[in-house]
């Protein structure tokens, strides 16, 4: 059974008091992740992507549309906060930039706290520490150097290995993630597209890899999705999209992504 | 070889801010010869943007010239540009020698004028006089010859999509047809079928003798390479190398540019052979920069030397690297 079913998933946003009008940002979109399986998400700002994901996560209805994790149906199945709770724990986000809004005003430690508390645990116990520094080395940050900071002495990349060092605490079946490296020098970029992997070898989590770029998603995953004005238009392999895409969406956004090792022509 | 059209010699500028200097350009040295598509990369904070204002001479506070020599090469005459008074080089240089599509100009366009109302401002910082009239047809034709229908210049920005924005503003900085013209970043706040086109318009460019000599600056690599002939690379402030591209595309010689050519992920079957690198630890701040070679503290290389020592760029063939491992 697929760690994650999502079918005809269907939003449409509405705005305007007096003339209503009506956005399909999301139409008819199905697809499934398995275990330890890595599926990318691919399209331009604003085809839908991040609504998409923002519905998994459960922090938006869907108008129309089921999504199954584990064979449960998330809007329809999960009812107490207890429930909601252990859905956090098994379908975790990562994000573009993880420090934007309330956090930044915090030492980064708390995030860590965060996991914590979700996992019923104790913050200061002296467990508790160790498991966050554990956690830190399998991202490759060094406690002493992190615990204590605020945000804006950590460099993007630091921020957001202790993101996913969330992730290592926790230990989700599925990670949804979001642009998560779009905001990093690309010359660090591979060290965190190494942490996505490890998670995926280690700890067999799915991860659903939002991103725009499609150079990141032929590398890293084991399908890719294309997404064009709220639809999927297209998946398959990675190798089958970029060698023989089908949609002309698609088409012409791969003629149009520059190559390192050929010049155009 | 084809005739220099700029050079730059052992330039230093830095900003001064609370009497600390900020060492974003530092003993750089540069020469850009006629016809020729120079790329320029380098990750954000590298200086690629103080080098366009240093190769232009457009220094502004709180960023000061240093020393080191810049010089024009026009009609046979040498023009030293770090000894012209800013004025002149606005009447004289600027938009009719040397131009430049500044890094977000696109969206830093007057949201309240017309494109041509925009066209006129500038125009009226190079000339006492202008002909109205004589100007807009003059950027009709030009809107016109790099793909834009004429009536853009009619129009409000924010009635244009991201790429005809980008390609008025490409129209504007070379109505005068200057000889060389930078481009700072001009197609990284687009997407990608657009970066494309736009690329393909300032390729043109020099196709249609609009302009000689290009620099075309970016953080990508993929890109640069489908239009220069020639790399610089850039880390924290100094060249670390210069080399004919496919050159170093084959072959990166310093440290950091294999770091950076080797974490670059596009969709080729090379990329998943090779695995995508990344280098250990941040570029340093450039009010404190290392000692020695500014790269030593990432470098899995480094040689003692490399942490007194300042590497200069030594010639190899026809490459320079400025590593002690050469
Ligand atoms: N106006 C400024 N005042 C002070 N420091 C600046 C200013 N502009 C840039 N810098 C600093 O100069 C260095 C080089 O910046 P820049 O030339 O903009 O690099 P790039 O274009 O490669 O991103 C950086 O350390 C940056 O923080
Ligand atoms: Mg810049």
């Amino acid at each position: 059974m697929p760690i994650l079913m999502v079918k005809n998933l269907t939003k449409i946003y509405e705005s305007g008091m007096i003339i209503r009008r009506y956005i399909e940002a999301v139409r008819n979109v199905s697809f499934s992740i398995e275990e330890g399986e890595i599926v990318s998400l691919v399209g331009e700002s604003g085809s839908g992507k991040t609504t998409t994901a923002n519905i998994i996560l459960r922090f938006l209805k869907p108008t129309s549309g089921e999504i199954l994790v584990d064979g449960k149906d998330i809007w329809r199945d999960i009812k107490t906060f207890e429930e909601l709770r252990e859905y956090r724990k098994r379908v975790h986000a990562v994000f573009q930039d993880p420090f934007s809004s309330y956090n930044s005003f915090y030492p980064v430690d708390r995030v860590l706290y965060q996991a914590l508390e979700l996992l019923d645990k104790n913050p200061k116990s002296p467990e508790s520490k160790s498991l966050i520094e554990e956690a830190l080395i399998s991202v490759g940050l060094e406690p002493k150097h992190i615990l204590g900071k605020y945000p804006h002495q950590l460099s993007g990349g630091e921020k957001q290995r202790l993101m996913i060092a969330r992730c290592w605490l926790i230990k989700p079946k599925l990670i949804i993630a979001d642009e998560p490296v779009s905001m990093i020098d690309a010359s660090t970029r591979g060290g965190i597209i190494e942490l996505f992997e490890k998670l995926k070898e280690e700890e067999k989590t799915s991860i659903l890899f939002i991103t725009h770029d499609m150079g990141l998603a032929y590398y890293i995953s084991d399908k890719i999705l294309i997404m064009y004005l709220g639809e999927i238009v297209e998946q398959g392999s990675p190798e089958e999209i970029i060698s023989n895409p089908k949609h002309e969406y698609t088409k012409n956004l791969i003629e149009s992504i520059p190559t390192l090792y050929r010049r155009w022509e | 070889m084809n005739n220099l059209i700029l050079q730059v010699e052992n330039a230093r500028a830095y900003y001064i801010v609370e009497n600390n200097y900020i060492r974003a350009i530092d003993d750089v040295s540069l020469d850009i010869r006629e016809g020729e598509v120079v790329g320029i990369v380098g990750e954000s904070g590298s200086g690629k943007t103080t080098l366009t204002n240093v190769m232009l001479m457009n220094i502004k506070k709180p960023l000061s010239f240093i020393d080191g020599k810049v010089s024009l090469f026009s009609n046979g005459r040498v023009i030293e540009l770090n000894k012209i008074p800013r004025e002149e080089l606005q009447k004289n240089i600027w938009g009719k020698e040397t131009s430049i599509i500044p890094q977000s100009a696109m969206n830093a366009l007057m949201p309240t004028k017309r494109i041509k109302d925009s066209i006129l401002d500038v125009m009226k910082t190079h000339f006492e006089e202008i002909h109205e009239k004589e100007i807009i047809d003059k950027a009709k034709t030009r809107f016109e010859e790099i793909g834009v229908s004429k009536d853009a210049i009619f129009r409000y920005p924010f009635e244009l999509s991201g790429g005809m924005r980008q390609r008025a503003v490409i129209a504007v900085a070379t109505l005068l047809n200057p000889r060389f013209l930078i481009a700072d970043e001009p197609t990284s706040a687009l997407d990608v079928s657009t970066q494309k086109m736009v690329l393909k318009t300032i390729q043109n460019l020099r196709e249609k003798g609009i302009v000689k000599s290009i620099a075309f600056i970016t953080h990508d690599i993929a890109t640069v390479r489908q239009i220069a002939e020639t790399l610089v690379v850039m880390y924290a402030g100094k060249i670390v190398e210069i080399s004919p591209m496919e050159e170093i595309i084959r072959e990166p010689l310093h440290p950091y540019t294999k770091g950076l050519l080797y974490s670059v992920v596009t969709p080729e079957p090379e990329v998943k052979k090779r695995g995508v690198y990344h280098i250990p630890g941040a570029p340093p701040n450039l009010m404190y920069p290392p000692p020695g070679c500014r790269f030593h503290p990432r470098c899995k290389y480094k040689l003692d030397i490399c942490k007194k020592d300042e590497p200069k760029l030594k010639i190899i063939n026809n490459r320079k690297v400025a590593c002690f491992l050469y």
